[in-house]
């Protein structure tokens, strides 16, 4: 069905903390490398080796360049892929049912056996979070790893999204947003997570947390170096040499 | 947003042709015998060619009868209820105006409606969708229902009602353009909001996440179309509305005349639908800086 859920008792989602990312784009690796071979059809490449390279992700980094009002500008990385949103307008544009929201966990996947590959879910979606496989022709987005976070075949440490797992920086973690004692629930309580483009209703799960305020230097420490004046025989051979001249 | 064939075409010719099909079922167009079956003939062929159309940019088509089950919730589930099931209610009233049956007109009347109702859903597709500004507004469905209105008039020979329809779409693609070039704004999503950084600061983009082409770019990024978006639009008024009108009003009566007023008309409906494709912005587009 592609009406929502009205609620759920379990919101799976993501915390990415723009501060520590890197944008090494290892997150984007472990995904494609993960759901190449695992749910639903493999994610193709076009033309990989190419001239004009192109291909499906689930996952990708931008960077941006943030100018504050009274400091030097700032590089930031966001990795955009599927926030799982609790109104998600993927779900309800969706004529086949294919698109859907589990009542269990809040995830939001396709059933890419039912899917026409319309594409109109892509459209309804504000954050790029879909793309369509042009192998497959069916629609292709994250499953937040469903087919490894209650695998039991898989070690325990190993039962999270590879894109968390693989983060070398730590600046993804996953959990439950309805459990307010989660670690996600804590550190976006405790920095301030952000909902992205709130105004188009569609109320994320994914939150992410802004860059930390970096300090404001008045002075450079390195100031006092500048005014050094030698003393002893290095001032006499200062002051001789500076008649010399 | 990509102006693809197959979704122009499909619109254009259902909504023309749903259009047509509305005023033949309201008996507007009194025809009998063979000249009714070609009339007919040609409102269904394109309703239901423009519907085939649709169906070329789907992924996998042969699944197509799954479009019809979710239309509780979705537009495009809908609207293929509303074209199958106009289709086959309009067949009595096409059989009865061939054969001289002479069926109630109301029954035709009800399909009538039913065929405007399709055009609706059609629009609705277009218009429920918040990440396209430019189109998530009242004047989208008001544009498609002017036009299929309008282009099947021309092409039944209304003679003035044709006019005051052709002045009717004129104005609602002024509307269309008055209100969609501020929708962006209005709705207020900026590279700041979709990065949630702009509170810190003014963002721009650094780097793209990738070298090349991609299929959010492909189908949603579509800068070029929009350079002669002002010259497109006189086109489209001109061939949509102006010229027809010209014809309906100045050209003597007789079937070529109204068929050439159509196809003008049908050649002025591409262009402004092409151009409601081109000329609309998603907010994806604020991630990769471009619109
Ligand atoms: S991010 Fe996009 S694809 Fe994911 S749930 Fe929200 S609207 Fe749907
Ligand atoms: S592309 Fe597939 S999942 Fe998306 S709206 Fe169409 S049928 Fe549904």
């Amino acid at each position: 069905m592609t009406t929502l859920p009205q609620s759920t008792t379990t919101k799976l989602g993501l915390v990415i903390d723009m501060d520590t990312c890197v944008g090494c784009q290892a997150c984007v690796t472990a995904c494609k490398g993960w759901n190449d071979q695992g749910y639903g059809a493999p994610l193709s490449d076009q033309d990989p080796y190419g001239a004009n390279p192109s291909g499906t992700f689930l996952n990708r980094v931008h960077s941006y360049q943030i100018t504050p009002e009274d400091a030097a500008p700032i590089i930031v990385n966001l990795p955009r892929s599927c926030l799982h949103c609790e109104d998600a307008p993927c779900v309800t544009v969706c004529p086949t049912g294919a698109s859907y929201k589990r009542a269990e966990d809040g995830i939001v996947l396709v059933n890419e056996d039912a899917c026409i590959g319309c594409g109109l879910c892509a459209w309804a979606c504000p954050y790029g979070a879909r793309e369509m496989d042009a192998d497959a022709g069916v629609m292709k987005k994250c499953t937040l790893c469903v087919d490894r976070i209650y695998n039991e075949n898989l070690p325990e440490i190993d039962r999270e999204p590879a894109c968390v797992r693989a983060c070398p920086t730590g600046a993804r973690h996953f959990g439950d947003f309805a459990d307010p004692d989660s670690k996600v629930s804590l550190l976006s309580a405790e920095r301030g997570g952000i909902a992205l483009m709130p105004e188009l209703g569609t109320r994320p799960v994914n939150l992410y947390l802004p860059p930390r305020p970096k300090d404001m230097m008045t002075a450079s420490p390195l100031a006092p170096l500048l005014d050094i004046r030698a003393s002893g025989f290095a001032g006499w051979l200062d002051k001789i040499l500076g008649k010399i001249g | 947003m990509n102006p693809a064939p197959s979704v122009i075409l499909f619109s254009t010719l259902s909504g023309l042709g749903f259009g047509f099909l509305a005023f033949l079922a309201a008996g507007l167009v009194p025809v009998h015998g063979f000249h009714a079956f070609a009339l007919w003939f040609v409102g269904y062929a394109l309703a239901v060619g423009g519907l085939l159309f649709s169906t070329l940019h789907l992924g996998n088509p042969q699944r197509f009868l799954r479009a019809f089950s979710q239309w509780r919730s979705s537009w495009l589930s809908r609207e293929a209820w509303a074209a199958v099931l106009t289709l086959l209610l309009l067949a009595p009233m096409a059989l009865s105006d061939w054969l001289g049956f002479d069926w109630p007109r109301l029954w035709g009347i009800g399909t009538a409606l039913m065929c405007l109702c399709t055009v609706f859903t059609t629009s609705m597709i277009y218009a429920q969708l918040k990440t396209i500004p430019r189109w998530n507004h009242w004047t989208t469905p008001a544009l498609y229902l002017c036009f299929a209105l309008t282009g099947g008039a021309v092409l039944a020979g209304q003679g003035w009602f044709a006019v005051a329809c052709l002045l009717g779409l004129a104005a609602a693609l002024l509307a269309h353009w008055h209100f969609g070039d501020r929708r962006f704004a209005e709705v207020g999503a900026t590279i700041g909001s979709a990065t949630g950084l702009g509170p810190i600061g003014a963002v721009k983009v650094f780097e793209h996440p990738h070298t090349g082409q991609n299929y959010l770019m492909r189908e949603m990024i579509h800068v070029i179309g929009r350079k002669h978006a002002r010259k497109l639009r006189v086109i489209s008024m001109l061939l949509a509305v102006v010229m027809p009108g010209l014809l309906l009003v100045l050209a003597p009566k007789g079937p070529a005349f109204l068929l050439a007023a159509a196809l003008i008309h049908l050649a002025g409906a591409m262009t402004q639908r092409w151009l409601f494709f081109a000329e609309a912005e998603h907010v994806v587009g604020l991630y990769y800086g471009q619109r």
